[in-house]
């Protein structure tokens, strides 16, 4: 599936719900699942800068796609929701177009604010890690 | 003590505590951040640019005349808020960290050399940090930092061993933003000139809970930001001993701060005006009188009392929620609830109470020093002002179990 076409199933997922709360509540559970990496990646080189929690993030290139490998500190449920979000809708695709994807399911599912706001959201700099990871393997593969 | 207050014709005088967030009606407990305006100080605001808006101290037509007035009014009343003895001893900054910087700057690079040594406290916000370090850099000065105990409490008898002939300078918060801890301030500057060092007090939270008295006090330098006392943004003083400032050389240059130019020389203006280079903040500073007049009217006793009935409410009622911990326990404090939850990280309390219209403030609020002091990496901070209720507070402990149900 392309991006959009995972981002508009998520959306379409969270618009079962109406009160924001829950939708939060779904991000959290979203997080709950998110399948454990291996501690090795849970270093500073990892780690996400900007975060007010702890969040780490690697990246896998294979057969002209990257696979995102992320975790967040185990009190951090929110973020980890989050990074459990973008890697469903990003690991696997191809890195240019990871690099210009357009996400606009945050605002969707209540957390456009997060990403505008410097300060008090690691999303923002979840999504320029990831895009990161996607503008240096496209620039890799010409 | 009992308050004589209306609370809701007050809350009927802040036109934002009427807006709606996520749907519910706003619950403001970030007033440590800054507080809302009361209508009074918005139509100050607008009323300058509507009717009087001008230069001030250059032109000499009607306008330009009231509104020069209108500034140095509030001058006046700014001299009367911290009883300082002279109405030039107020400087209008940008703010608490602009003050700072300016003493920092224009005291610190003139008096102080290398070897002297500069005081500070463990809970000083970053603004009463940073600069002094860009001093101690630039001059070779040594910064001290006075301990505090797990109820976050300043130790003073560990004060009094840092203090030596060497010492030249000492800045403290005079109220902790992110404990809420009222510090001994009369007590430690009394100590501090008995070894000849100058005292400079971050005012920035204690303005608008307390009663101050700079020449009570006998403080050196009193930074404050009227953002915080209910006025606008982007404006505060400094209080400055006149001897001192007058010994002190201006800061930034430019107009307004100069008596003649020529290109060989410049002579500087008289203070306060020395300090004041270009034009000012004149909407807000003007506006600033409203804000006083408003907190006066209300009367700081009143507020005072008023305000310590709900930390005393909250702390009970935050004392049910399990893994709760309050961080900040001193015996004086002002009305500042900072707490922790165990394995709950703070910024999904931030955002969890945010969607049910519940602004706290969350992080290390400006004080990492003091975060690493307590071993944490931040704190859920609710701070109460005038307008504030216990009903919103119970909105507040409703809104902490679901939290804690949401994440469990
Ligand atoms: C204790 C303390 N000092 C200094 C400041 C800085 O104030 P301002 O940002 O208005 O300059 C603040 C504001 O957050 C504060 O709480």
């Amino acid at each position: 599936m392309t991006i959009n076409e995972i981002q508009d199933e998520l959306i379409s997922d969270f618009e079962l719900f109406d009160e924001q709360l829950d939708k939060t509540q779904y991000i959290i559970d979203l997080g709950k699942k998110l399948p454990p990496i291996d501690e090795k990646y849970k270093t500073d080189e990892y780690l996400i800068h900007g975060c007010q929690s702890k969040v780490w993030l690697a990246a896998e290139f294979r057969d002209g796609r990257l696979y995102f490998l992320g975790d967040g500190e185990p009190t951090a449920q929110i973020a980890k929701g989050l990074i459990s979000i973008l890697i469903k809708i990003l690991s696997g695709q191809k890195p240019e177009d990871i690099a210009n994807a357009d996400l606009y399911i945050m605002e969707r599912v209540g957390m456009g604010a997060l990403v505008t706001s410097r300060r008090s959201g690691g999303l923002a700099a979840m999504i320029q890690k990831m895009k990161g990871f996607g503008t240096v393997y496209s620039q890799l593969e010409v | 003590m009992s308050h004589s207050l209306d609370i809701q014709a007050i809350r009927n005088d802040f036109p934002i505590l009427n807006e709606l967030v996520n749907g519910k009606p706003l619950v403001y407990f970030d007033n440590a951040a800054t507080t809302q305006k009361p209508r009074l100080v918005l139509d100050a605001l607008s009323g300058y640019y509507e009717h009087y808006n001008a230069n001030i101290h250059r032109g000499i037509h009607f306008l330009a005349e009231k509104a020069t007035s209108a500034f140095e009014q509030s001058r006046h009343r700014l001299q009367a808020f911290l009883n300082a003895a002279h109405a030039e001893e107020i400087i209008f900054t940008y703010g608490t960290t602009d003050g700072i910087n300016l003493v920092a700057s224009s005291y610190g690079r003139t008096f102080l050399k290398a070897g002297d040594e500069i005081i500070i406290s463990t809970m000083e916000h970053h603004s009463n940090i940073v600069p002094w370090q860009m001093l101690c850099e630039e001059k070779g000065c040594v910064l001290k930092v006075i301990p505090i105990n797990d109820e976050g409490e300043i130790l003073m008898d560990e004060y009094e061993k840092l203090l030596t002939e060497r010492t030249k300078f000492v800045s403290v918060v005079h109220v902790s933003n992110s404990l809420g801890t009222i510090n001994p301030v009369k007590e430690i500057i009394a100590k501090a000139h008995a070894v000849g060092a100058k005292v400079l007090l971050d005012g920035a939270q204690a303005s608008s809970h307390l009663t101050i008295d700079v020449q009570d006090l006998d403080c050196d330098f009193y930074s404050l930001s009227l953002h915080k006392i209910y006025g606008p943004t982007g404006m505060g003083i400094l209080y400055g001993k006149r001897d001192l400032l007058n010994a002190m050389p201006p800061y930034r240059g430019g107009g307004e701060m100069i008596k003649e130019v020529t290109f060989e020389k410049t002579t500087y203006n008289e203070l306060p005006y020395k300090f004041e280079a270009g034009t000012p903040n004149i909407a807000d500073v003007v506006a600033a009188k409203f804000a006083l007049d408003y907190v006066d009217t209300l009367g700081k006793p009143n507020i005072a009392a008023y305000e310590n009935e709900l930390l005393k409410y909250a702390t009970e009622a935050v004392s049910e929620i399990p893994g709760l911990k309050i961080i900040g326990r001193a015996k004086e404090k002002v009305s500042v609830l900072s707490f922790v939850i165990d394995g709950i990280h703070h910024q999904d309390i931030g955002v969890l109470l945010d969607q049910q219209g519940i602004a706290v403030r969350t992080g290390h609020h400006c004080t990492q020093p003091l975060m690493n002091r307590f071993n944490i990496t931040g704190t859920s901070r609710a701070s109460f002002a005038v307008y504030n209720t216990t009903e919103e507070i119970d909105k507040l402990i409703v809104g902490l179990h679901k939290v804690q149900k949401m994440l469990g």
